[in-house]
């Protein structure tokens, strides 16, 4: 409870920091009347519909991604488990390309979360049938490699097929993951989806702790692994999906964060998933201010942030692992 | 609660791994189950469990196990698997403790009663001194009695444990066999695969002799454990002795090539 107090002070403390950084030099006494009272006109709009829903999504989007890869990780006993790196968020953002490339994303504004829903929804599907039944690091590990290459495929077809290039640069830079211009609607769109996906995640704690001795003696506790499979399973893509339609893929939060707080914590996989949303939330709010620190004029897309940190760790990791691994 | 099962048959893919098993257990006692590899006796247990779809009636006390769901299986038996599984480096009481999950409600923090049942699982397993190491740090065979204890600490009136002997050093063995002699004194059913004759036949009420998936021989072990059914079943000769205590059996060369003896 402690770790998860200072986690949650720690992401909170950044969300504030999130409101008050951005091109626009607004100093703390505008930022709050700006927020709260409408203050200036100018100061009012920034704060309100620029910056408030992009802390409220690096929020919500962080506790998602920190969650996903917890939950994940405890379900298959895994942990190089992650939504990204086992190609959910590439299933994802090919089900919201394909939405694009289609023009229905114009037509709905739900017409782009839906496709990456389904993407993740089908990522999740795939992965379980293959991968969860034998609980092998190695077959899970290949299995997302060659979903994630699958949608990097198809994705690239899509592009290959598009029209101009002009939309072909647009899914592109919707690809490489960011917070920047967002509005309140996407805060509207995602966060119950989110919301409901965190819901169910939370309500499979007491499957991932039995499942710790696998899968038989979970189902001897008393666990329903039909039941599990699918809180998991709607639990990650609704999170992940929703996630990933209104920032694109932000990759590695999921791995990074439990792996850093597990031991922290007793490591029954349940006592992870609170510290891990948390920390989730506090690194993606801090990837993304770092963001717009390191290049002010251009800005760096924060899914470019986090792969570029998150994927030698996961290197180091699989390096430091191998030995258990195989 | 007593054990009823009748003609309970198991196919995986073409073969039939369990053919017209029927037999009844008194409660209170401590059955093996025995037989050579391959003989069915896990797939025995898998299908009491639940773990794999069979044909036939089985029974505990009043309820019919084909028809409940995992909740209400997990308050009647406790099963420890073969394959030992240990996921994460959970501490050796918090592994212990998930034998109580089935008896909390969600979000429920262990009361007093859980409590009581998870030292007395760790003293009968033998393990209290190792309460605050790693599980995934210990010897197999402390690994194995850690494991053993989170399915006492169940406390269920049928305890099933699959080759729970195996990999432990000769006092454990023999600790092994007084902890699930007294759960039997306690009103408890208890049904163990073993591979070591002389501990069947030591520490077990009756034993259960299983061949090819078929229910060989079924009661004492004095009478089940005889020259002629080592001979036929696991093909091999042994010497029998008794002691106080009871049998003693060697076995001590195979039959086809009937050398030794």
């Amino acid at each position: 409870m402690k770790l998860s107090a200072s986690l949650a002070l720690l992401a909170l403390a950044l969300f504030v920091v999130s409101l008050l950084v951005g091109p626009a030099e607004l100093g703390l006494g505008n930022s709050i009347t700006g927020l709260f009272a409408g203050g200036g006109e100018a100061a009012a709009i920034i704060m309100r519909e620029i910056r408030l829903p992009r802390a409220l999504l690096g929020l919500a989007i962080g506790i998602s991604l920190g969650l996903s890869g917890a939950v994940l990780q405890g379900f298959l006993r895994n942990p190089l488990a992650e939504p990204g790196v086992i190609g959910v968020s590439s299933m994802a953002a090919l089900g919201a390309v394909v939405v694009f490339y289609s023009g229905l994303a114009g037509s709905s504004l739900y017409a782009l979360p839906a496709g990456a829903l389904i993407g993740a929804l089908i990522a999740v599907l795939i992965l379980l049938a293959i991968a969860a039944r034998q609980g092998s690091t190695l077959t899970l590990i290949l299995a997302g490699v060659a979903l994630s290459s699958l949608a990097a495929a198809l994705t690239s077809l899509v592009l290959n097929l598009s029209p101009n290039p002009f939309a072909a640069y647009e899914i592109i830079f919707w690809l490489l993951g960011s917070l920047k211009d967002r509005s309140m609607e996407h805060v509207a769109l995602a966060l119950p989806l989110m919301a409901c996906g965190w819901l169910l995640i939370a309500l499979s704690t007491r499957a991932i702790d039995a499942l710790s001795l696998g899968e038989e003696a979970a189902s001897s506790l008393g666990i329903h692994m039909g039941r599990a499979r699918f809180l998991i399973v709607a639990g990650v893509a609704l999170s992940v999906g929703a996630a990933t339609a209104v920032a694109g893929t932000i990759g590695f939060i999921g791995l990074v964060v439990p792996h850093l707080i597990r031991p922290l914590t007793s490591r029954l996989p349940s006592s992870l998933l609170l510290p891990a949303g948390l920390g989730g939330a506090a690194l993606l709010l801090a990837a993304d201010i770092a963001a717009r620190i390191v290049l002010p004029a251009g800005e760096l897309n924060v899914g470019v942030l986090t792969a570029l940190i998150g994927a030698p760790f996961f290197l180091w990791l699989v390096v430091r692992a191998r030995r258990e691994m195989l | 609660m007593n054990l009823h099962i009748d003609s309970l048959s198991v196919k995986l893919g073409k073969r039939q791994v369990l053919d017209a098993i029927s037999f009844d257990i008194e409660p209170g006692q401590v059955i093996g189950l025995l037989g050579p590899n391959g003989a069915g006796k896990s797939t025995l247990m898998r299908a009491l469990n639940g773990h794999i779809a069979a044909e036939g009636a089985m029974q505990l006390g009043e309820h019919d196990l084909a028809a409940i769901g995992p909740a209400q299986r997990a308050h009647l038996i406790a099963y420890l698997p073969q394959q030992r599984t240990i996921g994460w480096r959970l501490s050796v009481r918090d592994l212990v403790a998930l034998g109580r999950l089935p008896w909390r409600g969600f979000g429920q923090r262990p009361n007093a009663r859980d409590e009581t049942a998870i030292a007395r699982a760790m003293a009968m397993a033998d393990i209290a001194p190792l309460a605050r190491r790693v599980a995934t740090e210990l010897s197999g065979g402390e690994q194995a009695r850690v494991l053993m204890a989170r399915a006492i600490a169940q406390e269920t009136p049928l305890l099933i444990a699959d080759e729970p002997a195996s990999g432990l050093d000769a006092a454990h063995q023999i600790m092994l066999m007084q902890s699930l002699k007294r759960l039997a004194a306690e009103g408890r059913t208890v049904l163990v695969s073993l591979h070591d004759l002389t501990l069947a036949a030591r520490w077990c009420d009756e034993v259960i002799l299983l061949n090819e998936g078929k229910l060989a021989a079924l009661g004492k072990p004095e009478a089940v454990l005889s020259q002629e059914n080592l001979a036929r079943i696991y093909g091999v000769t042994a010497h029998r002795a008794h002691d106080e205590n009871g049998l003693i059996i060697a076995p001590v060369g195979l039959t086809d090539t009937s050398s030794s003896g």
